[in-house]
C-alpha cells in the first residue's frame, strides 16, 4: 500500500512521462546519434563505423571549412552589433516619446514583418537589391549612380537581410525591458542634475543591458544557424557555415561530416549562451 | 532646440519604419505586376499571377499540407507542453529544474541542427520522410515555446478551484480537462496560434524531412530556382497575408485577456 505522498508523484510522472518520453526520442537521441555518426566517416560512398577525430582534424585542416565557420562568426558579429544599434533608438522612442495611446500600435507596426515567413523575406530583399531592382532603378533615375550597383549576392546583401530581422526581435526585448523600468530612474536621474547623456549612460544603458544581452543572444544563435538568408541573398561567392552543411547532405551527401559540422556550431553557440548567462549573473550579483 | 529634437527621432523613426517596410511594400506591390518580371516599371495593377498560383495544383497542394502539419503538429505540440506545465506546476517531482531545463533545451538549438539529427535518425530508422516526419520536427520545435508560455501562466490563484473540484469528487485527469485547462483557455488558444506561425513558416525541417509531400516554404523555395517572378511575389504576398492574420487574430483576441486577468 503507497501513501499519499507517494501516490501523488506517480501522478505526477505519469503526467509529464508523455513529454519527456517525446523529448528525449526526438531531441536527445538524435542528437546523441549525431554526436556518434561525427566520429565515423564517409570512404568510396559508404558510411563507415570508425570511432576518429578524423572530422574534426579535417575541419581544422581544410581551408575552406575553417572560412565558413570565421565567415559565420563574422557575419553574425556585424549583423548583432548594427541591429543593437538601429533598434535600441527605435524602443526607446517608441518607449519614452510616442504618446501612450499609441505606443502599442507603433511596436506593432514596427514589428509586423517579423511574420514573414524567413524564405518570402529573404526572396523580397533580393527584389530589392538585384541588378535590375528597386534600389538601383531608383538610384539610376535619380543620378546618383551611372553602373547599376552589384547588391544581390554579397555579404553586404545577407547583412542587410539579417538586419531587417533582427531590428525588429531587437526592439521588443529592449522595448519591454524600458517599459518594465518606467520613468522613475530616468526623473530621478534627472532631478539630481543629469542631463540627456547622461542619464542615458550612466541610468538607462546599464539598467537595460540585461535585455540588451537577451536580445544579442537570440539574435547570435538564430543568425549562426540560418541557411535560407545567405543562400538566397549572399549567392555562393562566400560560403556561410550552414550553407556549407547544407552542401554536405546534399551534393555530398556526407552526413559524418554534416554531423560534425553541426557539432562545433552548436559548440560556438554553447560557449555563446555561457559567456552571456556568467555576464548576467555577474551584472546582477 | 526641443523642436529640432522631435524632429531628428521623427526622422529616424520613419528612416527605420521605411527599412523595415521596404521589402514588404515591394514584395505586394510587384506581386500585382501584369508583365513578367517583378521589377520596375510597375505596371498593371493585374491579378494575373494569384490566377496561377491558385490553378497551380502543386502550390495548392503545399498549401494545404502546410495548413495540415501546421495545426496537427501545433495541437500536439500545445498537448505535451500543456501535461508538463501541469504537472511541474501542481506536483512536487524530483529534479524538476533539470526537467524545465531538458523540455525547453530545442530552444536554443538551431532548427538545422535539430533537422539534420531528426533526419539521421530516420534514416537509419529507415522510416522515410513524409509529412509526418515533417510533423514530427515541427512538434519538437514548438512544445518547448508552448510549454513555456503555459508554465508562466499556472499561477497559484487557480490552486484553490483545482481543490474544490477535487473535494467535490473530480480525479487528477478530470481536475486538468475539466478545471484547469478552461481557465488557461487564452493562453492555449495564444500557444496553439504562435506554434502554427512558426510551423507554417517554418523552411529548413520541412525541406530536409520531406520527399513527396512538401510544404509551402519549400515549394516556394523550389519556385525560387527559377529567378525573380511575380508568381512567388503573389504566393510570397499570401503567406505574408496568412501570418499577419494569425498575429493579429492572437493580439486582439487572445492576449488582451491574458494580460487582462
Amino acid at each position: 500500500m503507497m501513501d499519499a505522498a507517494r501516490r501523488e508523484t506517480v501522478k505526477g510522472w505519469s503526467f509529464i512521462a508523455p513529454t519527456l518520453l517525446w523529448t528525449v526520442a526526438f531531441f536527445v537521441v538524435p542528437f546523441a546519434i549525431m554526436a556518434v555518426m561525427s566520429l565515423w566517416k564517409r570512404i568510396g560512398g559508404k558510411i563507415v563505423q570508425t570511432w576518429s577525430l578524423d572530422n574534426y582534424v579535417a575541419f581544422f585542416g581544410k581551408s575552406h571549412l575553417l572560412k565558413a565557420m570565421l565567415n559565420s562568426l563574422e557575419v553574425t558579429v556585424l549583423v548583432t552589433l548594427i541591429s543593437i544599434l538601429l533598434a535600441y533608438p527605435l524602443a526607446w522612442i517608441i518607449a519614452e516619446r510616442v504618446p501612450q495611446r499609441w505606443q502599442r500600435l507603433a511596436l506593432i507596426l514596427a514589428i509586423l514583418p517579423f511574420w514573414t515567413s524567413y524564405v518570402v523575406r529573404s526572396y523580397a530583399w533580393l527584389l530589392v537589391l538585384a541588378r535590375n531592382g528597386v534600389i538601383n532603378q531608383a538610384l539610376l533615375g535619380i543620378g546618383i549612380i551611372d553602373e547599376p550597383l552589384e547588391l544581390a549576392s554579397t555579404r553586404t546583401a545577407t547583412v542587410i537581410g539579417f538586419v531587417h530581422f533582427f531590428v525588429m526581435l531587437l526592439t521588443l526585448t529592449i522595448y519591454a525591458n524600458l517599459v518594465q523600468l518606467g520613468p522613475n530612474y530616468r526623473r530621478a536621474a534627472a532631478d539630481l542634475g543629469a542631463n540627456g547623456l547622461q542619464v542615458f549612460w550612466y541610468v538607462l544603458l546599464p539598467l537595460t543591458l540585461p535585455g540588451i544581452m537577451v536580445g544579442a543572444f537570440l539574435t547570435f544563435v538564430l543568425c549562426i544557424g540560418d541557411y535560407i538568408t545567405p543562400q538566397i541573398l549572399g549567392g555562393n561567392n562566400e560560403l556561410l557555415l550552414p550553407q556549407v552543411i547544407m552542401l554536405q547532405i546534399g551534393r555530398r551527401a556526407d552526413l559524418p561530416t554534416a554531423a560534425a559540422l553541426s557539432i562545433l556550431l552548436m559548440a560556438v553557440v554553447t560557449l555563446a549562451y555561457v559567456l552571456c548567462a556568467r555576464w548576467l549573473r555577474l551584472e546582477r550579483a | 532646440m526641443r523642436r529640432l529634437t522631435t524632429l531628428g527621432l521623427s526622422g529616424y523613426l520613419a528612416a527605420v519604419y521605411a527599412f523595415i517596410y521596404l521589402p514588404v511594400i515591394v514584395l505586394v506591390l510587384f506581386s500585382f505586376q501584369s508583365g513578367r518580371f517583378p521589377i520596375p516599371p510597375l505596371n498593371g495593377p493585374s491579378l494575373r499571377w494569384y490566377e496561377a498560383v491558385l490553378s497551380d495544383s502543386r502550390l495548392t497542394d503545399a498549401l494545404l499540407n502546410s495548413l495540415l502539419v501546421a495545426s496537427i503538429s501545433s495541437a500536439v505540440a500545445c498537448l505535451l507542453g500543456f501535461i508538463a506545465a501541469y504537472a511541474l506546476a501542481r506536483y512536487k517531482l524530483p529534479g524538476t529544474g533539470f526537467q524545465r531545463a531538458l523540455i525547453t533545451a530545442p530552444l536554443t538549438v538551431s532548427y538545422l541542427i535539430i533537422g539534420l539529427g531528426l533526419l539521421i535518425t530516420f534514416n537509419m530508422a529507415g522510416v522515410s520522410r513524409s509529412l509526418l516526419t515533417v510533423g514530427v520536427g515541427h512538434v519538437v520545435i514548438n512544445t518547448p515555446l508552448c510549454f513555456a508560455i503555459l508554465y508562466s501562466l499556472m499561477g497559484d490563484h487557480q490552486i484553490n478551484i483545482e481543490r474544490a473540484a477535487r473535494d467535490l469528487g473530480a480525479n487528477d485527469l478530470e481536475v486538468m480537462a475539466y478545471v484547469t485547462a478552461p481557465m488557461l483557455m487564452p493562453g492555449i488558444i495564444a500557444a496553439f496560434f504562435l506554434s502554427v506561425t512558426f510551423s507554417w513558416d517554418e523552411f529548413i525541417i520541412a525541406f530536409l524531412l520531406s520527399r513527396f509531400d512538401n510544404t509551402l516554404p519549400v515549394e516556394i523555395w523550389s519556385l525560387l530556382r527559377s529567378g525573380l517572378n511575380p508568381k512567388t511575389n503573389a504566393v510570397g504576398s499570401l503567406v505574408f497575408l496568412v501570418s499577419i492574420v494569425m498575429v493579429l487574430f492572437m493580439e486582439i483576441i487572445v492576449f488582451r485577456k491574458v494580460i487582462r486577468r
